[in-house]
């Protein structure tokens, strides 16, 4: 046994997520090239597919506007000790807030419609989190398990919701009748012509937004710091008379909040209507996001980038080479989440090793 | 810095054996810090060898060199004569160099038993291990008095007991050479004095122990040798017998230190925290202060002096919000203090009452923060309107109490955990006092603090009475209470049982009174045991440690 040597800070957050990146590529190589396929082919067409052209890079985009909120929302939870699972279904009950005020005032012109979605979704969303954050302070429940356990209750709910109520008479598949175009977020490319057709809309603005807003919440608020001392020491929490009930329902709410803007991006811009399983798996991305971005604002917007660069890319990879079907662009995905969360500090003690022949750093 | 050496020839002779350890030329630098500079020593074998020295003197750092943690940047290390690289806790093992840490390493839902065998298996089967380890921990209970039920549970085991599992287990692998990291700093002085009955035995049973600590007192009770390390850098060697406390203190520290209190007579105003049938119990349900009332007025320290665990956190705990209470009231300056809730603790603090809790690590600090944010724990929302935290304000704040307190390394920025203990002691400290509160609850304001924030500290609480603060004192260790008190209240099995004046009372009325010993005979607490019959029983008795004190304590 030996005292293990902190690694230097720029190591710790660039170089080790690098790393991680890089080896769940080079395994994922592997299995393309065990198919029989060209890995560095293979690799070429998905940073094409995902930053090569506008309309690709305006997909990338959108899917990562869906992992910053989804991120955030684990993020947030993380600074105050609580390991939120749940974004999947909070976003999904989110998106019935959203299609509801967007419904009952359909043909409102989308700038009035925008922020209304907003809080409508927001509302529902963060109602979704909070039910697990008062059984977690008021009876100790814990909220991984609640948080689970809500994401299937929110699935049966929805199910029920959009194919008995919210489907229109005469519509065939299962989702609500569509918002007006003008009720709808504006997509980027009519603004700016780069994206073109492409889904990304001023949510990724809210996006951007929220990323600022986390950080200023989480480090610059009395209301971050009560929740960061609570993720530290609960014991030190009781004993500034900082209330860790009221800290842990509102934490939640907030992150339910976050989670619910997938659902403005989706319900309110991109489909224009509620359909089922919208949220598509977003929510669990979120967190390998916030795990591989260190909850912290910056290190989600990148990680976020990153999978839906892989999100983008794997789609146009299984477009372009028929030999990797849809599964094994999965798999590729799984392994950067599996070698970046999971097995994220795998590589750590042998970097700690490798810089501790170097310089050490200074601490008994 | 110059290094003086001085392993004295003449007690070579003593033994001609060669010293268990010697290190030569000692040298290790943690960056820019040079934790240990050209250290020299020579613990001679079958001694109780003292190390002291301030926090970050490099008492630690030197330990663990030799007990491989870290490796040594220069400089060999003999044991028993042979020079010998060690590079790790194992390696350090098979030498025969067991450790003691002052935090302990055991799995507190094992048994005795299993504690001890964990590592030390010597097959996959657990059975033939267990039953040898049951066989060896009975002999080694009789060699050194070293008894603890080898099935008892860790977790139900008092922090004492605990500890002798610890040192069970270094001797159960065979260590000839003990270090014990201030290993008193957790015990009460009943436990204190029976870790040094055995660690005697242990000496006249031909081991050698290494004693890390920097309470004077325990230097001059049980070493035979002291070494004083400052800076870094070791300062000398004494035969304890030929040294005083005066002389060790002005070497640890490099200037005179004053050990004992300088303080006027108290002049107590109007009652300022007054405390009314308070009953509060611990996490499990179990009444631990009892129907207990006292006040404390302005300008007066009244100290709370009782044997660790007989309610004296429970009663800190309830009086600051931070425990619920089953029942009574605390008024503050007259008014009663509404202390539901879990945020109970922020009224108090609106109402005028300070709090430096007893455990600073688990309650007053949070360590994985910057230290200017520890600097405004409890007292956020007065940084910054709205609900923007004023960031510059906090930093300006720390700032002050940096240079008004001596906080050092003097940098707001540096993360809490990096301080030593005396400066994280003063950075709560600065927190709580300079906030001009009325009523003051000080919990062991100097456990784990070296001798000259010692002093610091001492006058700081009296310069509060002396301006008319009232200040309600608990701590573990008797000569604080007494020479910081201006009235003492001794509590048992959380009741108060006696009053003292600290000018008068004497340190065995005092103890007997902690032990629950009253006028009217003993009253026996929940863990006396009935008369012991058989030698076996006896011993476990003497394990109890509220039995025990009232043996110890006594004169």
């Amino acid at each position: 046994m030996s005292v293990r040597t902190p690694l230097p800070r720029w190591v710790d957050v660039a170089l080790l997520p690098a790393l991680n990146v890089i080896l769940a590529f080079l395994i994922g190589g592997l299995i393309v090239l065990a198919v029989g396929q060209n890995p560095l082919q293979a690799v070429g067409i998905m940073i094409g597919g995902a930053y090569g052209y506008g309309l690709g890079f305006g997909y990338t985009l959108y899917y990562t506007t869906d992992y910053i909120f989804a991120g955030l929302a684990v993020s947030l939870a993380y600074h105050a000790g609580m390991f939120n699972i749940g974004p999947e279904g909070q976003a999904y009950v989110g998106g019935l807030g959203v299609i509801l005020v967007a419904l009952a005032l359909n043909g409102l012109h989308w700038s009035l419609m925008f922020p209304l979605m907003i809080v409508a979704g927001a509302l529902f969303g963060a109602f979704w989190a909070f039910i697990p954050g008062v059984l977690q302070a008021k009876r100790g429940s814990h909220i991984v398990i609640t948080t689970i356990l809500f994401n299937f209750i929110a699935v049966s709910l929805m199910s029920y919701i959009i194919t008995r109520i919210l489907k229109p008479e005469g519509v065939q598949s299962d989702e609500s009748a569509p918002i007006d175009a003008i009720s709808r977020i504006p997509r980027l490319g009519e603004f700016v012509g780069l994206f073109g057709r492409s889904p990304v809309n001023l949510t990724f603005i809210l996006a951007l937004l929220a990323l600022g807003f986390v950080y200023w919440l989480v480090w610059h608020s009395k209301f971050g710091y009560a929740m960061r001392a609570l993720g530290h020491n609960p014991t030190a929490t009781r004993y500034a008379g900082i209330s860790a009930s009221r800290m842990i329902m509102i934490t939640m709410a907030l992150s339910g909040a976050l989670a619910a803007m997938v659902a403005v991006n989706n319900v309110g811009g991109v489909q224009g209507r509620l359909i089922l399983n919208f949220v598509n798996g977003a929510g669990f991305v979120g967190v390998a996001v916030a795990f591989m971005g260190k909850a912290h604002p910056v290190g989600v917007a990148l990680s976020a980038l990153l999978f839906g660069a892989l999100y983008q890319g794997g789609q146009e990879l299984a477009f372009s080479m028929p030999g990797i079907t849809k599964e094994m662009i999965v798999t590729i995905q799984a392994l950067v989440i599996l070698f970046t969360g999971a097995m994220g500090d795998m590589l750590r003690i042998p970097l700690e090793r490798l810089f501790a022949r170097g310089a050490t750093e200074s601490g008994t | 810095m110059t290094t003086v050496n001085t392993p004295s020839q003449g007690l070579e002779t003593a033994s001609a054996s060669p010293p268990a350890i010697e290190l030569r030329g000692i040298n290790k630098h943690f960056g820019p810090v040079h934790a240990n500079r050209d250290i020299d020593l020579v613990i001679r074998r079958g001694t109780v060898h003292g190390i002291v020295g301030e926090n970050g003197a490099g008492k630690s750092t030197l330990m663990s060199i030799l007990y491989g943690f870290y490796t040594a940047d220069s400089g060999d290390i003999f044991v028993n004569g042979t020079k010998q690289n060690i590079t790790d806790s194992r390696h350090a093992l098979a030498l025969g160099i067991g450790m003691v840490h002052q935090h302990f390493m055991l799995v507190e839902n094992f048994t005795v038993l299993e504690n001890i065998v964990l590592g030390a298996e010597d097959s996959a089967f657990l059975r033939p291990t267990l039953a040898k380890a049951r066989a060896q921990l009975k002999q080694l209970a009789t060699d050194y008095g070293l008894e603890v039920s080898p099935d008892a549970i860790i977790e139900d085991l008092s922090v004492g007991q605990q500890q002798r599992v610890e040192i069970l287990k270094a001797l159960y692998r065979g260590a000839d050479i003990l270090i014990l990291d201030e290993p008193t700093g957790v015990l009460t002085p009943a436990e204190a004095d029976h870790l040094f009955r055995i660690l005697r035995t242990l000496r006249d049973e031909g081991k050698t122990v290494i004693l890390i600590t920097h309470k004077l007192r325990e230097i001059m009770a049980i070493t035979d040798e002291v070494s004083v390390m400052r800076q870094g850098a070791m300062v000398k060697t004494l035969q304890t017998a030929n040294t005083s406390p005066t002389e060790l203190a002005e070497a640890m520290v490099g200037r005179r230190v004053l050990l004992r209190v300088e303080k006027g007579p108290a002049s107590p105003g109007k009652v300022m925290l007054e405390v009314k049938n308070l009953v509060v119990a611990d996490d499990f349900g179990i009444p631990r202060v009892k129907d207990v009332s006292f006040s404390v007025r302005a300008g007066e320290i009244v100290g709370i002096a009782g044997v660790s665990g007989n309610g004296q956190s429970e009663l800190l705990e309830s009086i600051t919000g931070m425990r619920d209470q089953t029942a009574g009231t605390v008024f503050l300056n007259g008014q009663p203090l509404s202390l539901d809730g879990d945020d109970g603790a922020a009224r108090a603090r609106a109402a005028g009452l300070a709090h430096v809790p007893e455990d600073r690590i688990r309650m007053g600090l949070i360590t994985a923060f910057e230290e200017w944010e520890n600097t405004i724990l409890g007292y956020q929302d007065s940084y910054g309107s709205g609900p923007g935290l004023s960031i510059a304000k906090a930093k300006a704040a720390a700032k002050e109490y940096i240079t008004k307190f001596d906080i050092r390394p003097s940098s707001p920025e540096l993360k809490t955990a990096n301080f030593s203990g005396g400066n994280q002691q003063k950075i709560v400290l600065a927190r709580e006092m300079e906030r001009d509160p009325d009523v003051l609850v000080i919990g062991q304001p100097t456990r784990g603090v070296d001798i000259g924030a010692i002093e610091f500290i001492h006058n700081e609480i009296i310069k509060m009475r002396d301006e008319g603060k009232a200040i309600l004192l608990v701590s573990v260790e008797l000569d604080e209470i007494r020479s910081l008190s201006d009235r003492i209240i001794v509590i048992f099995d959380g009741q108060i049982v006696g009053e003292a004046d600290p000018a008068t009372a004497d340190e065995g009325t005092l103890g007997l009174l902690m032990a629950g010993v009253t006028e009217h005979g003993h009253t026996p607490g929940p863990g006396t045991l009935p008369d012991h019959v058989t030698p076996v029983e006896r011993s476990l008795t003497e394990m109890s440690p509220k039995d025990n004190s009232a043996k110890d304590v006594s004169p």
